[in-house]
């Protein structure tokens, strides 16, 4: 069926969306630039900058002293509660200082990092030991490993990676998903990874599927990128695995978990439930790609591929980072001498986030770091105007919203409207603001409502828990009170009692 | 004359039967307390810091539910809390006079403090945890910013700061609206 998979992708027709399978998106101009350029390896910055916390989920609390000597792979910091990894050093050297740094987020807030100086030897950490036969561990111990290795998911959200493979007697899954569809224009480093090291994917590959107990393996890859499709084939037929390689239409947002799951299997992700509850888990083909090396060869991720593009970079590639390099040192050696100059985008034109500090590290969520020209930035804004109510922003919609409605509500700061249309189903892919003939920052809007609605629950549930400590005191008060009177009349009585017996007493002896 | 004996005691019985069934209701389903109060109280922020001129939230709730208060008294709560209070009572939005501040907490500086518990005293949800002669500390995590224990430390050693700001809960501004957007370029023309 590949063939015609190929010939239904390539046709551009807007309005046949049933070769897509899933409603809504857009055909975007695909702009990857470094398609076919191999993956290099940076050499070391002079300082890495590790920070504590590279995933969703809590921070891992720091297990290093400044001044200690640390060798590759060993851990920095430790995962103390579930929903987190831990983080290793990216090569060997010493940890000169553990404080606050600037991290890739839009706000621009700081998290403790581990900064640490290389000594050059890149020296392996001894304890790194590999899973000696994954196939005849139990899979909890496989996921505790994994997480232990800080794998988390690298297609850009970094959701700690054993969590997602919580599949269970309850949950049972049935499919695994590798995603190689790299629907973002500009970013290739899943491509190139597919054609370089497809057998370490496919056996990373296996690896999750034993870990799920999935039945299936589907390798979904955007038609337009058969090189890594044929790579992924012939790896797979090596590795006398029978997982199947699904080619997908090339259309945004196809390497979204929930669009993804729709247009392969036909089944979408009910509201407010994780692909999970389908019995379907999603991975990406990197993560895939650093289970395998966790557990065949015992490295903890501590480095990735990403794709250095855009159009202000002289020299675009596809380079394998430590993480822990500033975006300086990343960005300088794309070509571009004089970071400060650019504007920098961290992830993929569409999702990803400006990021005016070229002092980040890369991070293990770090998909690829993009640099346009502060004019070529200045050119594409276009002030918002008014919304004409086309309708174009709900059919590009992929989860099916009506996206004027929702940044009305979300505009007016309505929270409760806001939800009751599915801010929480908006996945932020930004087809609706890519279409919108009035420029309006949609996603901009539903971001600010996202945050809103997090700001109003943390304050109900701090509201109710100071409500609770003043209940508990004003009972404690009255108690305390009640007590002082029962003793204060106690007493009262006890001298009364003395009192007339001491008066009968004087009476007899008289 | 029989049919009129048996409408009326058909409805009667109808009657009491209705009248029995209520009184049963009213002692099984029977609320404690007013429940537009509760309702205020779950409104607002549980500072208990006393800025509406009621000695807490609940005191100010029931001065709410009795129609003695206005509705724009929560400085903490801010516009949001007015405007949700005023649709519960259905009565008009009143600007809130003061803007609340970023969020601050209380810290002592232990090598000041003197032990006296005044402080622990006048904490209305137990933020403060320490013993008589012992230096005492604030829970930040539980401290709702109040300022009620300022006021009674003998030595002044206690300070409001400002909460640092997590980026675990940091949210995306509000993009400029498109009024803002005019009036910034009309400024930009007449500069120029």
């Amino acid at each position: 069926m590949r063939w015609l998979d190929r010939i239904t992708g390539w046709w551009p027709n807007p309005f046949v969306r049933a070769s897509t399978g899933f409603r809504g998106g857009v055909q975007l101009p695909p702009m990857k630039r470094t398609r076919e350029a191999p993956i290099e390896a940076l050499p070391l910055p002079d300082c890495l900058v590790v920070p504590v916390k590279q995933h969703i989920g809590a921070r891992c609390a720091p297990v290093v002293k400044p001044g200690e000597r640390v060798k590759r792979g060993q851990t920095l910091a430790r995962a103390t509660e579930y929903l987190a990894a831990d983080v290793h050093a990216p090569t060997s050297g010493r940890v000169t200082k553990i404080e606050e740094h600037r991290v890739p987020h839009p706000s621009g807030l700081g998290l403790p990092c581990i900064f640490l100086e290389p000594d050059g030897e890149d020296a392996p950490f001894e304890g790194c030991a590999p899973v000696e036969d994954w196939r005849g561990e139990e899979p909890a111990r496989l996921r505790e490993f994994l997480r232990r290795a800080g794998i988390v998911g690298m297609g850009g959200a970094g959701f700690p990676t054993f969590a997602k493979l919580a599949a269970d007697a309850r949950h049972p899954v049935h499919t695994l998903i590798l995603n190689g569809a790299e629907c973002e224009p500009y970013l290739t480093s899943d491509e190139r990874l597919m054609r370089e090291e497809a057998a370490a994917i496919a056996r990373g590959a296996a690896i999750l599927a034993h870990v799920l107990g999935a039945a299936q393996v589907l390798v979904a890859v955007e038609d337009h990128k058969p090189e890594a499709a044929d790579a992924m084939e012939a790896a797979l037929a090596q590795e006398g695995l029978s997982f199947a390689v699904r080619l997908v239409p090339t259309v945004y947002p196809h390497g979204s978990e929930k669009q993804l799951i729709e247009a392969l299997l036909g089944e979408e992700t009910p509201q407010g439930r994780l692909p999970l509850d389908l019995g379907v888990v999603c991975q990406n083909v990197s993560t895939a790609h650093a289970v395998a090396r966790a557990v065949e060869a015992g490295e903890p991720l501590v480095a990735r591929v990403i794709t250095v593009s855009g159009e202000a970079c002289p020299r675009p590639g596809n380079f394998r980072v430590r993480i822990g390099t500033p975006v300086r040192f990343v960005l300088a050696h794309a070509g571009l001498a004089d970071a400060q100059d650019a504007e920098i985008v961290h992830g993929g034109p569409m999702m990803g986030e400006r990021i005016p500090w070229p002092e980040v590290p890369v991070v293990k969520n770090t998909i690829g770091i993009l640099a346009f020209s502060k004019e070529a930035f200045r050119r594409a804004h276009r002030p918002e105007e008014p919304c004409i109510r086309c309708g174009r922003c709900g059919q590009s919609c992929p989860a099916g919203l009506v996206p004027n409605l929702l940044a009305e509500a979300c505009r007016a700061e309505d929270v409760e409207e806001a939800e009751a249309l599915g801010l929480f189903d908006c996945i932020e892919c930004g087809c609706c603001a890519w279409v919108c003939p009035s420029h309006i920052p949609l996603v901009h809007y539903f971001r600010f409502g996202k945050g809103l609605a997090a700001e109003v629950r943390r304050a109900r549930a701090f509201a109710e828990a100071s409500r609770r400590r003043t209940e508990a005191r004003e009972a404690r008060l009255a108690r305390e009170k009640a007590e002082r009177e029962a003793r204060r009349r106690a007493q009262l009585a006890r001298a009364k009692e003395s009192a007339r017996r001491l008066a009968s007493g004087d009476g007899e002896s008289s | 004359m029989r049919e009129v004996l048996e409408a009326v005691l058909a409805l009667g019985g109808l009657a009491l039967a209705a009248g029995l069934l209520l009184a049963w209701a009213a002692r099984r389903f029977r609320v404690e307390g007013n429940p537009l109060v509760q309702e205020i109280d779950a409104l607002l922020p549980q500072t208990q810091c006393g800025q509406c001129g009621y000695p807490g939230c609940r005191p100010y709730a029931e001065a709410l539910a009795g129609g003695e208060a206005e509705v724009n008294r929560c400085v903490p709560g801010g516009e949001r809390t007015m405007r949700e209070i005023a649709e519960l009572l259905g009565v008009e939005p009143k600007p809130v006079e003061e803007s609340p501040t970023a969020p601050k907490v209380a810290f002592i500086r232990e090598d000041e403090c003197i032990g006296c518990t005044l402080c622990i005293k006048a904490c209305p949800v137990d933020a403060i945890v320490g013993a008589p002669k012992m230096i005492h500390t604030v829970i930040a995590e539980f401290c709702t910013g109040c300022e009620l224990c300022i006021e009674p430390c003998p030595v002044d050693c206690i300070e409001m700061v400002v909460k640092p700001e997590l980026i675990e809960h940091w949210a995306w501004p509000m993009p400029d609206s498109p009024r803002d957007r005019i009036a910034k370029a009309r400024r930009a023309r007449k500069a120029a």
